[in-house]
């Protein structure tokens, strides 16, 4: 049996200093322990430290605590008003069960569910067992990442609210050993490249203490769309966070993040390039589609993920524009 | 969801009941049990000292196991034993063909070195708790000469032998000569039972006898075939089911882990459970096999059929023979006078198939309702129309009357229920709020069968009335059914009724499977009561001291649970139960053993089935490929429906199973290893309740007094029929797009040239 020692820490000075795993809301961690897919020696239980409140900051930007639940986040009266794609975001993801349990900071840290790297029958798996190899690579893969992946690894990352953020720009910020640190998401995240087994900018030991927001842009509409086999409860097939400002029927403003097809939350770049200054017309929406996906490298299986990705990012920023 | 029931043609069976309680929509009995806990499924039994059973997995395909090593696991905290095929004590194979004792695998577990599928049983660990079990469990180290296996879904090209089902006219002439043609293959993937409750088994030991404590449907065969495994008399077999998280007919047969668990509790001398976990059920106990089918279907240029043939292909395992059964309900459904139906089986690295909701007729239907479907299209002709056409007034594969069918009237009722009339025939051709509506429909076939049954009623000293009866309720409202049998003869209020099922020490009644066990039960349990009355009666005449002492048993009856002159109203009766206690008596029974449908004369010269229509209306919103089904009326002419509000409630949920079929439902193999890769329930996918349609549930409610003197047949599986083809005819009709091969994903919606709404 593995066994494991349990400690709650009361600061977060002492959380970053005991060295274990946090644990959260457990959503993801505690499902591959039971899978062995992950077997701490330690885990350090943060949810009693003092990181769940949300708080408008000084420069109009929000604060939210690592231990605000995914429920009361998306719920939250300002996120709501303000950051309505990240409430959209985190309403689509996983179940009211689960939302009420997960965590903000645990959400970011969320793991894939690639299914060869929750099963440890596979050794080969380059995230779980670096060097070993990819299971996925030739195997069922259509829910498999079309963006960013590597000869190393096809995993999709999972999170709906990693991408909303995406879109808004936070930053984690996190706490260690070495002080406190600020992260924008788009560094946070790592493409898997030859070493899959670095997600983020993490270090040992340093925790996520929050996420900021900047201020909301005055005048902009936000639109989470998440496209799926099933009506709830299902992982996206592709996904596109879209914030945008229009005036005189032109695109002044336009941030475009994609779930469901990256190895990370997907911010795409040129498809913002594309519309920045044009008439918020089909024709530019679907030129944008198209710049988003031009280096999509499907497997055997999720071709049919860049077109309905390309339709996906189309109707958000229709949505977002009109 | 939404969702309305009616019953059109109501009365009351045989005009006696009297306050109307068959019929009536009645909450089930076992509800409280359920919503607070109280309910005790298998795994809920803790007996003193119960250890748990942990199997270990193969984890390649196809194969032999070189090496197992339990020594580390041995050696473990809390380990008790490991059971392997090294060391396995004789369990013995079922008899074949014995009908009394059907097993859902021939090979017993360990029986040899040999692997056939993957995540097939090489060893099992029993330990004082589960957590040691489990951490033993993933301690034996096993090697095999692995090879790869045989999971291709293809089944085409096959080479082997086809088995002719049925047979009338010249088929291939009369198709080849007709005017319009169909010939195309449909394809259901296989789909796995998911019940909430997993499979478990608590096998407890004492002396020379055990005790299950089962999630069966089937506690008397369960019994049966377990004393031939295990080489015990059947006496010395107990099988107990008191509630089930349903089954869906995964659970009819006992599986492997069954025959462990008992093995390692006489070995120890100890109770053991054993829990099959989710992952396990997607690869130890069944599922519904693929199937391919190919159908070539013509009709004259009016729309008459004049060829039908179904070429039906399933895969089976490396070690059973199962037969899916694709022309269930091919020879019957329609007048053509040319037809062939043929099947044979093909072999795969898989667990054995098992039966599940709608068994044959279910993925049969997808086939011949679709083609159907191509063939109106072909025609030009309305779907509802050509059905219409060709409804048949005898069954036409052996020339029997029906004994009652209403298949016409379930199509003209859902038409009309559904607004059919409204639609427009062009693909894409309607629309609303921004999306494009399609509609879609097709006709449901089911058996309606009746086995035999034995039950006793007894009146007690305290004033209830008991029914015992060694069946079980498998979620879907039997316990209500006895409740409301024994409530008319006696007229109790169900507060006073007690129903006793799901144990062998009972009278012996059917396996919960086919849709059989309303028409079943009821003549068993209304004749026991029967005789339980009539001898109740007989001590009211004659116990003296009491008001009724001398006068004629035969003027007198039980109303409202008194005995009274047939003459006098209820109230000038006496209760029953002062007649029992001025008797002496702790109570009166009565037995009644009824027989099979099979056997019997009236029913053996009839063609029995139950029939029913399905329309369906998807939203398609071409843009975003986003699909979903948004209203579903369905019309059923199932007899007799005894509690239309369980019925509807089992119509409304095989509904629900349909959309998953039609859009969702897949269980997917690594070609590799041959493992179910997506086997949790997050990866497979089963609709979810946003997913879940509008829902329009009509009985008909004929009764068919031919198969018993309530007039029911049964509701289990017929909801089920005919959903699935007529979600894929609506998604043809928005999109444009004819998907053969279930299910209809997103991949192949991005094929419509539909692009907006």
């Amino acid at each position: 049996m593995q066994s494991f020692s349990y400690s709650k820490a009361q600061s977060v000075d002492q959380a970053a200093a005991a060295g274990g795993r946090f644990i959260g809301g457990g959503t993801t961690l505690v499902d591959l322990m039971k899978q062995g897919v992950e077997t701490p020696k330690m885990l350090v239980d943060i949810t009693g430290l003092p990181l769940s409140s949300v708080e408008t900051q000084p420069d109009g930007g929000l604060l939210i605590g690592a231990m605000v639940r995914n429920s009361d986040l998306a719920h939250h009266e300002t996120i709501k008003a303000q950051y309505a794609v990240l409430s959209q975001a985190l309403l689509s993801g996983a179940s009211p069960q689960l939302r009420n349990m997960a965590t903000t900071g645990g959400n970011l840290l969320q793991r894939t569910r690639c299914p060869y790297f929750r099963d440890t029958s596979y050794s080969n798996c380059n995230k779980r067992n670096p060097g070993s190899g990819c299971a996925a690579i030739g195997g069922h893969n259509r829910m498999m990442a079309i963006l960013g992946t590597s000869a190393d690894c096809i995993a999709t990352h999972p999170s709906d609210m990693a991408v909303a953020m995406t879109a808004l720009e936070a930053t984690v910020h996190v706490e260690g050993a070495k002080g406190k640190r600020a992260i924008t998401i788009a560094d946070f995240y790592k493409l898997p490249g030859t070493a899959p087994n670095v997600e983020n900018a993490l270090e040992p030991g340093e925790l996520i203490a929050h996420v900021t927001l900047p201020a909301p842009r005055k005048g902009s509409k936000q639109v989470y769309l998440k496209l799926r086999d099933r009506a709830s409860y299902e992982f996206a097939l592709t996904s596109a966070a879209v914030v945008a400002e229009t005036s005189g029927g032109h695109i002044r403003f336009v941030r475009v993040a994609l779930g469901g097809v990256g190895t990370r939350p997907w911010r795409a770049h040129e498809a913002e390039t594309v519309l920045m200054g044009k008439p918020a017309t089909a024709a530019h929406f679907r030129a944008a589609a198209e710049a988003a996906l031009k280096d999509a490298k499907p497997q055997s299986e999720n071709g049919f993920k860049v077109e309905l990705a390309k339709r996906c990012i189309v109707r958000a920023l229709t949505t977002a524009t009109a | 969801m939404a969702s309305t029931t009616s019953s059109p043609n109501g009365t009351s069976p045989n005009g006696t009941s009297p306050h109307g309680i068959i019929g009536r929509p009645v909450s089930r009995i076992d509800g409280p049990l359920k919503t607070t806990g109280a309910a005790q499924y298998a795994a809920d039994f803790h007996l003193t000292g119960t250890v748990h059973a942990v199997p270990v997995q193969a984890t390649v395909g196809n194969g032999t196991i070189r090496s197992l090593d339990v020594s580390a696991a041995r050696s473990m905290p809390g380990v008790l034993d490991v059971l392997h095929h090294g060391n396995i004590e004789r369990i013995y194979r079922a008899v074949p063909n014995d009908p009394s004792a059907t097993v859902s695998e021939t090979r017993p577990p360990f029986e040899d070195n040999r692997i056939y599928y993957w995540g097939q049983y090489v060893a099992l660990v029993v330990a004082e708790t589960l957590e040691q079990a489990t951490a033993a469990a993933a301690a034996v180290q096993v090697e095999y000469s692995a090879e790869t296996p045989s999971v291709n879904g293809e089944l085409e090209p096959f080479a082997g032998k086809w088995h002719t089902v049925s047979s009338r006219g010249k088929v291939d002439d009369a198709f080849a000569a007709a005017a319009v043609q169909v010939d195309q293959t449909y394809v259901t993937p296989v789909e796995t039972h998911n019940p909430i409750e997993l499979h478990s088994t608590v096998a407890s030991w004492v002396g020379d006898s055990v005790t299950f404590y089962e999630s069966t449907q089937g506690v008397v065969n369960h019994r049966n075939a377990m004393a031939q495994i295990l080489g015990v008399p059947r006496e010395n077999v107990t099988v107990v089911t008191r509630f089930l998280g349903s089954g869906f007919g995964g659970k009819l047969f006992p599986w492997s882990h069954c025959a462990l668990a008992a093995v390692a509790s006489r070995r120890l001398q100890r109770p053991v459970k054993l829990v099959v976990t989710r992952t396990m059920m997607f690869s130890n106990v069944g599922h519904r096999p693929l199937t391919e089918q190919r159908f070539r279907i013509a009709a004259s240029a009016d729309g008459k059929l004049v060829a039908l043939r179904q070429d039906a292909l399933n895969h089976t395992s490396m070690v059973d023979d199962f037969d899916e059964g694709c022309g269930e309900a091919t020879p019957y459904l329609y007048s053509v006078p040319n037809l062939t139906v043929t099947s044979a089986l093909v072999q795969r690295n898989v667990g054995s198939p098992a039966p599940m909701r709608g068994p044959g007729a279910v993925p049969g239907l997808f086939a011949m309702e679709s083609a159907m479907d191509e063939l109106a299209v072909a025609l030009k002709m309305d779907p509802v129309e050509l059905r219409l056409k060709n409804d048949a007034t005898i069954d036409e594969s052996n020339g029997q009357k029906f004994s009652s069918r209403h298949l016409r009237e379930c199509l003209e009722t859902g038409s009309a229920k559904f607004g059919w009339s409204r639609r427009t025939p062009g693909v894409g051709s309607m629309r609303r709020d921004g999306k494009v509506l399609g509609w879609g429909m097709a006709a449901a076939s089911w058996g309606a069968y009746r086995f035999g049954c034995s039950t006793t009623v007894e009146l007690g000293a305290d004033g209830k009335a008991r029914a015992r009866c060694a069946t079980q309720d498998v979620g879907t409202g039997l316990y209500t059914i006895f409740a409301q049998v024994l409530s008319e003869k006696t007229g109790l209020p169900f507060e006073r009724i007690e129903v006793l099922l799901g144990d062998t020490t009972m009278p012996e009644g059917p396996l919960s499977g086919g849709s059989w066990s309303t028409a079943t039960v009821l003549p068993a349990v209304a004749g026991a009561a029967d005789n339980a009355i009539a001898s109740l009666l007989q001590i009211a005449a004659s116990t003296p001291g009491t008001p009724l002492n001398g006068v004629d048993a035969k003027t007198l009856r039980l109303t409202e649970g008194r005995i009274h002159r047939s003459t006098d109203a209820p109230a000038q009766g006496v209760p029953f139960e002062s007649v029992l206690a001025a008797a002496r008596l702790n109570g009166v029974s009565g037995d009644s053993t009824s027989g099979s449908a099979f056997e019997d004369p009236k029913t053996k010269a009839l063609s029995m089935h139950s029939f029913g229509a399905q329309f369906v209306e998807v939203e398609w919103e071409p843009e975003i490929a986003r699909l979903r089904v948004s209203r579903v009326v369905t019309v059923i002419d199932a007899g007799r429906i005894i509690n239309p509000r369980a019925g509807a409630n089992q119509i409304k949920g095989a509904v629900v199973m349909g959309v998953g079929m039609a859009l969702l439902e897949e269980t997917v193999y690594d070609p590799r290893n041959g493992q179910p890769i997506n086997g949790n329930l997050a990866d497979y996918l089963m609709a979810t309740s946003p997913d879940c349609p509008e829902i329009d549930v009509t009985f008909l409610d004929y009764p068919d007094y031919a198969l018993n003197s309530y007039g029911a047949r049964g509701i289990g599986e017929i909801g089920l029929a005919g959903v699935a083809p007529a979600i894929a005819s609506a998604v043809y009709h928005a999109t444009g797009v004819r998907v053969r091969k279930l299910p209809v994903r997103i991949e192949d919606l991005l094929q419509s040239e539909i692009r907006e709404a």
